[in-house]
């Protein structure tokens, strides 16, 4: 089932020869998309007229009640979430753990990956069923332990608890399972003979690696950068239990998180503080989504 | 050295995005000179270990470590002083309270893998044929980037008794129904919160599968319809056996996530009439009843019922190779 072009034409192809869309689909398609978009929106919709409402209106008529007479819509919820002193140190920190947590993940997974899909060694199918069996390490039971093994770093010096690194290491270490997985089911469904002619030809592993594997597989890379960023961005536990004794070292999450649980029934704040949290992770989908939506492989068919 | 490099982090994050990669990279050009030196034979057996390397030893530290320390606390008292055997085991199968939360966990298993993946391939496949593909992914995948606290609010809005507030309940009296208590009524309500974890999840099955889709050749689907293939027969024995990996990969995360389920239940109903799940009645025994030997058992119970599904998976995986 695999149709391969020589792997040469590979680079030329993605320049000289765009995808061409599918044939377009028929009522029947566009209405059912429709109609599954507007189940999808529903509950975010209500969210997004909910944070704009104040807080009695909220608890005693329903969101779609806000688009007849007398409208009462208001930003209360929004100035007083923004108008806490430590938003904006929060925002940068969400970016400073954000970012490297998902370049070391990316950059580890796929050397891994690689080793998983292309190289032959003793043990490789019972090691990468470790690995992914690792995804189901519910991440409470991990805790503990890693606080024991930071703290008894300290003693040579280096403090860990606490500080940005500490945050790095931990998303990378509970990322790395799922990444491994995603990347090396997409490489190793890349065509054999791309890298056998590569061998061939005389290219080392390395050489196969950035010029080949890597370029070919931008849409699995995508994907995963976009799951990781979110996941790190989004996560509340990990940040609070390596961070906790840090307040100046918190992310949006602990500080949205502590938002609303420092004044009982606060939850009236919470959509608005949702939104601005949520706003950060869709820049990021629209930006990268172009990267996965285009055909990357060119004629290497997966399978 | 290390306080002051920590002590800005915006300067230690603009560093570590620089350094990492240029330090990971450089490992392996590193590995790649080194291993050369070898023979041929050698090298090809050093070469994978050198490239796992890093990964094992973050895999090692942050959760094989944490995990044997947890295997053997299973089998240990509440203070972790003694060893009790499977004493803790023989709780978590004798409680009603645990069976259920097992029950809930073969319900979350079923239904939400089916409905996440089946939903997401039809709207990857769909996406791929309207003019609005930006905008169809974008709503569908929004969810993924809402936090599980937000979610349970929303969720708590749409469900709500009183059909003033609640969404649900609105549109039922509005066509003459009565409101439904949606997360009382047992059993159904296990299936209202997994309607909540596939509204979070679909755009994830959906992102990656569009991705497959992308990846078969356009050239191969054109040649099936000149053939006269009709678009089912293109769906049926084209696209989804080509996109059977993707699905499997995703499958599996998705049933690793059910059996992990935790935050939808843990945000909307505590686990409260029985919709409680194994990975929340875990943390109530870490958290709430200071109990970690029960919690560890819960743990290990729920790694081996991943075994299985690995298994499968490694089948098709070498069944994959053996074709390649």
């Amino acid at each position: 089932m695999t149709q391969v072009q020589a792997p040469v034409a590979i680079g030329a192809q993605v320049q000289t020869r765009r995808r061409a869309r599918p044939r377009l689909g028929g009522v029947a398609v566009n209405a059912t998309l429709i109609v599954l978009m507007i189940i999808w929106a529903i509950p975010a919709i209500a969210l997004l007229i909910t944070s704009f409402r104040p807080a009695a209106a909220t608890n005693s008529t329903g969101w779609w009640t806000a688009f007849t007479p007398p409208w009462d819509f208001t930003f209360a919820n929004y100035e007083y979430v923004l108008g806490r002193s430590n938003i904006d140190q929060a925002f940068i920190n969400s970016f400073v753990i954000t970012i490297p947590a998902t370049v070391i993940v990316v950059m580890v997974a796929a050397f891994a990956a690689y080793a998983f899909a292309w190289m032959d060694f003793p043990g490789r199918n019972i090691l990468f069923v470790v690995v992914v069996g690792l995804l189901v390490v519910p991440l409470q039971v991990t805790l503990i332990p890693v606080l024991t093994f930071f703290r008894d770093f300290a003693p040579a010096g280096i403090e860990i608890n606490g500080t940005m690194l500490a945050v790095w290491l931990a998303h990378t270490g509970y990322g790395l399972p799922f990444a491994i997985y995603l990347l090396r089911n997409y490489f190793g469904s890349l065509p054999k003979e791309v890298f056998e002619s590569a061998a061939i030809d005389g290219a080392a592993p390395g050489t196969a690696f950035f010029r080949l594997a890597l370029p070919m597989s931008v849409p699995a890379l995508a994907s995963l950068i976009i799951f990781q960023f979110l996941w790190v961005w989004n996560d509340l536990l990990v940040a609070l239990v390596y961070l906790g004794p840090v307040p100046e070292n918190h992310p949006l999450s602990v500080v949205l998180a502590n938002l609303t649980t420092s004044f009982g029934g606060g939850w009236e704040v919470l959509p608005a503080a949702a939104f601005i949290s949520m706003f950060i992770p869709i820049i990021v989908f629209l930006s990268l989504q172009r990267y996965f939506v285009r055909g990357i492989t060119g004629g290497a068919v997966k399978g | 050295m290390f306080d002051a490099l920590l002590g800005n982090p915006i300067i230690s994050a603009i560093l570590v995005v620089i350094a990492v990669p240029i330090v990971l990279v450089g490992y392996i050009v590193v590995v790649e000179r080194v291993v050369g030196l070898f023979r041929r034979t050698t090298a090809g057996r050093v070469r994978p270990w050198l490239w796992l390397a890093p990964a094992l030893v973050f895999l090692g530290v942050f959760l094989v470590y944490p995990t044997i320390s947890t295997i053997l606390r299973s089998f240990q008292n509440r203070r972790g002083d003694a060893f009790v055997g499977v004493e803790n085991y023989q709780w978590f199968f004798t409680q009603p309270d645990t069976l259920i939360a097992l029950r809930n966990n073969v319900l979350w298993v079923i239904f939400l893998p089916l409905l996440v993946v089946g939903l997401g391939l039809l709207v990857a496949v769909l996406v791929d044929r309207v003019r609005f593909e930006g905008a169809a992914k974008t709503v569908i995948f929004l969810p993924l980037a809402i936090s599980f606290v937000a979610a349970g609010v929303i969720w708590r809005f749409m469900y709500d008794l009183n059909p003033d507030i609640g969404t649900l309940n609105a549109a039922v009296t509005g066509v003459g129904g009565e409101p439904r208590a949606w997360l009382v009524e047992q059993p159904q309500n296990n299936l209202f919160l997994i309607i909540v974890g596939v509204w979070l999840l679909t755009g994830f099955a959906m992102v990656i599968l569009s991705a497959g889709l992308k990846g078969i050749s356009t050239e191969l689907l054109e040649a099936a319809r000149v053939d006269g293939a009709n678009e089912l027969q293109v769906f049926r024995k084209i696209i989804f056996p080509l996109l059977l990996p993707t699905i499997a990969v995703i499958g599996t995360t998705i049933i690793i996530y059910a059996l992990k389920t935790f935050d939808v239940v843990y945000t909307m109903t505590n686990g409260n009439f029985n919709t409680d799940v194994i990975a929340n009645s875990m943390y109530q025994q870490l958290f709430n009843n200071g109990q970690p030997g029960r919690a560890a058992a819960i743990a290990v119970i729920l790694f081996l019922a991943i075994v299985p599904v690995m298994i499968v998976n490694i089948r098709r995986f070498q069944q994959q190779e053996a074709v390649r």
